[in-house]
């Protein structure tokens, strides 16, 4: 699923080497989260789409994407007494396998929707909506929004969150408490190098095999965390910038993430304008650049915090899109790139899987 | 449209909510004592929700780049939802023109 500004667009391939595009669906609708549910027994595709004139609506499709259906009413809204309306849907949950009908949607003005049905209808989580942090949470540069959600891949009581520019929230009893999870993370634009909450994360992964294991993009600064988010420690030797956006874990593998790096915050472009793609496969100890196949010319293209991710086969496929409009792929792991789309609109989000 | 209706004019891009229809009827006295371009869209709320959601949000505030005419007139710059309407008027969505490239 490749979400873009002006729509959505599919990608099918029965060997990973050639692809067939089609699309777009919901043409000029900016498309920032997609979700491919594969815990169902038939497969679902979830969209959030936001149109510039009539406004943001979820999605979903069990045909793999030949229809779409939309709750009548909206999947998706602010109750009104919160006093508060649906910017954007930023990220499309699933949670784990043992709540096959759980995903979790994270929205700007920041919150946490969960639905219990599969992503048909979705509830605020009123335990992080009423978080006595909340009304000192500043917006980032994409707004203040909930754009990561992280579950527990075997205990439903967990999930952590992510907030620009308020930093990483947990909770251990399913959503009714949340506490701050930022111990370690620098904040480059406060006084108080390390506060509590006011860090602006920009995406945090959770290795499904080692849950406790994570590793998260800050603006400015790499983590790692073995504690389930706990405390973090900077995990940096080898990137050659610490500014990005998204963050990867592999879908099997204990020790590996991806992530690509972009100069600095006042320089957003690839180290060298190369588009390389950053691997450690030691937990964080140490990151390589990936980059056969990819373009030797300049480029100069910033791959966004959805826009790189990871199938889950054997072995896994790792993909990522630019602004720029085009998508690659590696079928062995990162090792060798090429081309699966081109000249598409802007890439805001990407998701993979295998399906019957 | 009978006597005591007014239309709402349709958008291409909403009419997926209304069977296709460009043009709906609404019975001014399903609007109240007092019936306003509000009083008309709370009551597309409950008759058809989805093309009201797409004109308003949560809060009932007009989507920002969606306009609503009285005849000519944008209802911005008449008295907004508080706007009266009567019989025999049309009542048009229309699309801001905005958007970018």
């Amino acid at each position: 699923m490749i979400g873009t500004r002006k729509g959505l667009f599919l990608a099918r391939s029965e060997d990973r080497a050639g692809w067939a595009i089609e699309g777009p669906a919901f043409p000029m609708n900016a498309v920032y989260a997609v979700a491919v549910d594969t815990r169902r027994e038939t497969p679902r595709l979830l969209v959030g789409a936001d149109s510039e004139h009539w406004g943001p609506s979820v999605f979903h499709s069990d045909d793999l994407g030949a229809t779409w259906d939309e709750k009548e009413g909206g999947a998706l809204r602010f109750p009104v007494e919160t006093g508060a309306a649906l910017t954007r849907a930023w990220q499309l949950q699933p949670a784990g396998p043992d709540q096959p009908d759980v995903v979790y949607a994270g929205v700007e003005p920041a919150a946490l929707f969960r639905s219990d049905d599969g992503g048909d209808s979705f509830s605020l989580v009123e335990g992080l909506w009423d978080h006595p942090h909340r009304p000192q949470w500043q917006p980032g540069g994409g707004g203040l929004c909930l754009h990561t959600v992280v579950p527990h891949p075997t205990d439903a009581d967990r999930v952590l969150v992510a907030v620009s520019a308020a930093g990483a929230y947990r909770t251990e009893d399913g959503g009714t408490t949340w506490q701050a999870s930022n111990a370690g993370i620098q904040a480059l634009h406060q006084p108080d190098p390390f506060p509590e909450f006011g860090q602006c994360v920009h995406k945090i992964a959770r290795n499904p095999a080692e849950p406790e294991e994570m590793f998260l993009q800050n603006h400015g600064g790499v983590y790692r965390s073995h504690d389930g988010g706990g405390h973090w420690e900077a995990a940096e030797n080898g990137l050659p910038a610490t500014f990005g956006f998204p963050m990867v874990a592999h879908p099997h593998t204990p020790g590996t993430a991806y992530a690509f790096p972009l100069v600095a915050d006042a320089h957003r472009m690839p180290p060298e304008d190369r588009l390389r793609v950053y691997r450690t496969t030691d937990g964080g100890d140490s990151w390589h650049a990936l980059d056969a196949g990819l373009p030797e010319e300049p480029a100069y293209a910033t791959v966004l915090r959805d826009a790189l991710c990871a199938d889950d086969a054997t072995p896994a496929g790792v993909y990522f899109g630019t602004r720029g409009g085009d998508v690659f792929g590696s079928a062995d792991e990162g090792e060798t790139w090429a081309s699966v789309a081109r000249y598409l609109p802007d890439i805001l989000s990407l998701r993979a899987a295998q399906v019957p | 449209m009978t006597a005591a209706a007014l239309q709402v004019r349709v958008p291409a891009g909403l009419r997926g909510y209304t069977g296709g229809r460009p043009v709906v009827d609404v019975d001014v006295a399903a609007l109240g004592d007092a019936p306003t371009v509000g009083a008309l869209l709370d009551h597309l709320a409950t008759t058809l929700p989805d093309l009201e959601r797409r004109v308003r949000d949560e809060q009932r505030r007009l989507r920002r780049h969606v306009n609503v005419f009285l005849g000519t007139e944008n209802v911005r710059d008449l008295g907004e939802q508080a706007t009266p309407v009567a019989a025999g008027d049309e009542v048009a969505i229309i699309p801001a023109v905005s958007g970018g490239a």
